[in-house]
Order: C-alpha cells, then sequence, then structure tokens
C-alpha cells in the first residue's frame, strides 16, 4: 500500500513559487488561504534556501490528536484529510501543526474564521470523488483521477516530489548520489564562490 | 396478594432505576466514510492507463506516474 508523502530537494528550489500558484489554480483557493508555500532560509545571502512546504501528512498527525469534534480522517494512502461539515473552525489545529499547514479563510468583520483549509495531497475530502461538493469544499480530487498532487508535478525543477513515500524517497537517493550535496554540486562555485556559505575554510557539507 | 405487591415494586424499582443508567460518552468521529481514490470518479480528466475500481490497477499506475519525477531516468 503506498504511503503518500511529499519530499523537498533544496537544492533545487528556486523559490519560484510555481508550486503554490499551481495549488491555488487547481483547487481555486480564496485569497488569503494558502495551502502552500514557499520558505526561504537565510534570504538574500550567499547560499540562501528555499522549501516548499504545506501539510507534511504526518503519520501521528498532531491536528488530529488535538481536533475536538475529531473532523481529521486519515485515507488508506496515508493521506490526513478533514470534513468540513464537522469542523468548528476553533483553531487548535492550527497551533498543533508544526508546519503552519491548517489555514483559516477570515473575511468576515472582527476576525471572524471560517472552516480550516489545508492541502488534501489533491485527494479531496469526504464527499463523492469527483463531485461538485467535493470541489467546492476541498478542491479536486487528482488521485482519484490518476494523478498527483498538481504542485508536485507542475515542479519546474522537480524540486517538490510527491507521491508513494518509498518511491520518492529512492529518486531522492539517487539523485544526491549522482550529484552530491552542498558545494559538491555542480554550479555551486559559479552561484556563490568557491567557499561554502557560512564557512570560511571552504570546506565540504 | 402481598407477594403480587412486592413482584410490582420491584419491577417497578427496576423500571425507575433503568433512568439512572449513564449514555455512552465517547466521541465519535462525525466523518462521513470517504470514497477510496482507486475507485476513480467515473468522468472526464481521468487519466488513461489504469482501470477505474482496480485497486492494483491503480497502485501500478500512480508508480509509473511517480518516477515521471525522476530526471535521471527520464534524461539518461
Amino acid at each position: 500500500m503506498a504511503r503518500m508523502k511529499f519530499v523537498c530537494d533544496s537544492e533545487r528550489c528556486i523559490e519560484c513559487n510555481s508550486c503554490v500558484t499551481a495549488c491555488k489554480a487547481e483547487h481555486d483557493v480564496p485569497w488569503g488561504v494558502n495551502r502552500r508555500r514557499v520558505v526561504t532560509l537565510n534570504d538574500g545571502v550567499p547560499g540562501e534556501r528555499s522549501i516548499s512546504v504545506a501539510c507534511m501528512h504526518c503519520s501521528d498527525a498532531p491536528c488530529m490528536a488535538v481536533c475536538p469534534v475529531n473532523c481529521f480522517y486519515r485515507s488508506d494512502e496515508g493521506v490526513v484529510l478533514h470534513d468540513k461539515d464537522v469542523c468548528i473552525g476553533c483553531g487548535y489545529c492550527s497551533y498543533a501543526c508544526p508546519f503552519g499547514a491548517p489555514q483559516f479563510p477570515s473575511t468576515g468583520a472582527f476576525g471572524v474564521r471560517g472552516k480550516m483549509d489545508k492541502c488534501t495531497f489533491c485527494a479531496g475530502g469526504p464527499e463523492a470523488n469527483g463531485s461538485e461538493a467535493e470541489f467546492q469544499k476541498y478542491g479536486r480530487n487528482r488521485l482519484a483521477e490518476g494523478k498527483l498532487p498538481a504542485c508536485a508535478e507542475m515542479c519546474s525543477t522537480k524540486a517538490l516530489l510527491g507521491g508513494d513515500g518509498d518511491v520518492i524517497a529512492d529518486i531522492f537517493r539517487n539523485r544526491v548520489v549522482k550529484r552530491g550535496k552542498g558545494a559538491e554540486v555542480w554550479g555551486w562555485g559559479t552561484a556563490y564562490g568557491s567557499k561554502q556559505a557560512g564557512q570560511p575554510g571552504g570546506a565540504k557539507s | 396478594m402481598k407477594r403480587t405487591f412486592v413482584i410490582a415494586a420491584a419491577v417497578m424499582g427496576l423500571a425507575a432505576l433503568s433512568a439512572c443508567t449513564e449514555r455512552p460518552q465517547t466521541l465519535d468521529s462525525g466523518v462521513k466514510v470517504d470514497a477510496q481514490a482507486f475507485q476513480g470518479t467515473g468522468m472526464a480528466y481521468e487519466v488513461p492507463g489504469w482501470k477505474q475500481g482496480d485497486k492494483v490497477s491503480w497502485e501500478q499506475h500512480m508508480k509509473v506516474r511517480t518516477q515521471n519525477q525522476n530526471d535521471y531516468s527520464r534524461v539518461n
């Protein structure tokens, strides 16, 4: 049985935000809600790294553990999903999540929060697969269409990999073995000088 | 007469006590049952190459599709 996961390769991510755009366009995500976003560490400093972050579909999900109305469930593929008809919009999941994945639309006055929204691994929700109700609440169900998440499939540099954890781990492992890492990577000296950022001696990471 | 009265009192007492039983307080999930991904949508936009409703076919198709992200195998 596949266990769906995301992996982001910080050596390849160029902070183009196409994953964010693909997600928003595919699921008609409203303003103010970003199911996926690109985080950059040491922005502007040589050696800066970016990674694309969304729900990591944790095996022991803290959001699931703290939800007072038990609106979360896990699919057979290990995707953590939730039922918006059960969600009360309390926000506990957003406090519990270490990745900031749960999002709340706040279009009303006085900070009124709507139902929680988060990455579904393009697996929709508990409504009928491919139905209009499912699309309105959770977005497109690409897994049921035989596709993988739009963010990963659209990634131009293939920094973001999505799919069966075993398969993408193999892809990533093979990649690192062939190209090396840190200053060993081809083109590092051209981009950042011969020295590894933050390491005056230019030692390999 | 007295015996009938005792039996009736016992039955009434038991009936009255039944109201004292505790209601179940386990937290049941109100989540609707979700359809499995391999069952497909039965609509357009399906990718060809797998049979809707066939789990093995879906898993095999997803494995192949995931390998499309492996640019080492695509280029070399």
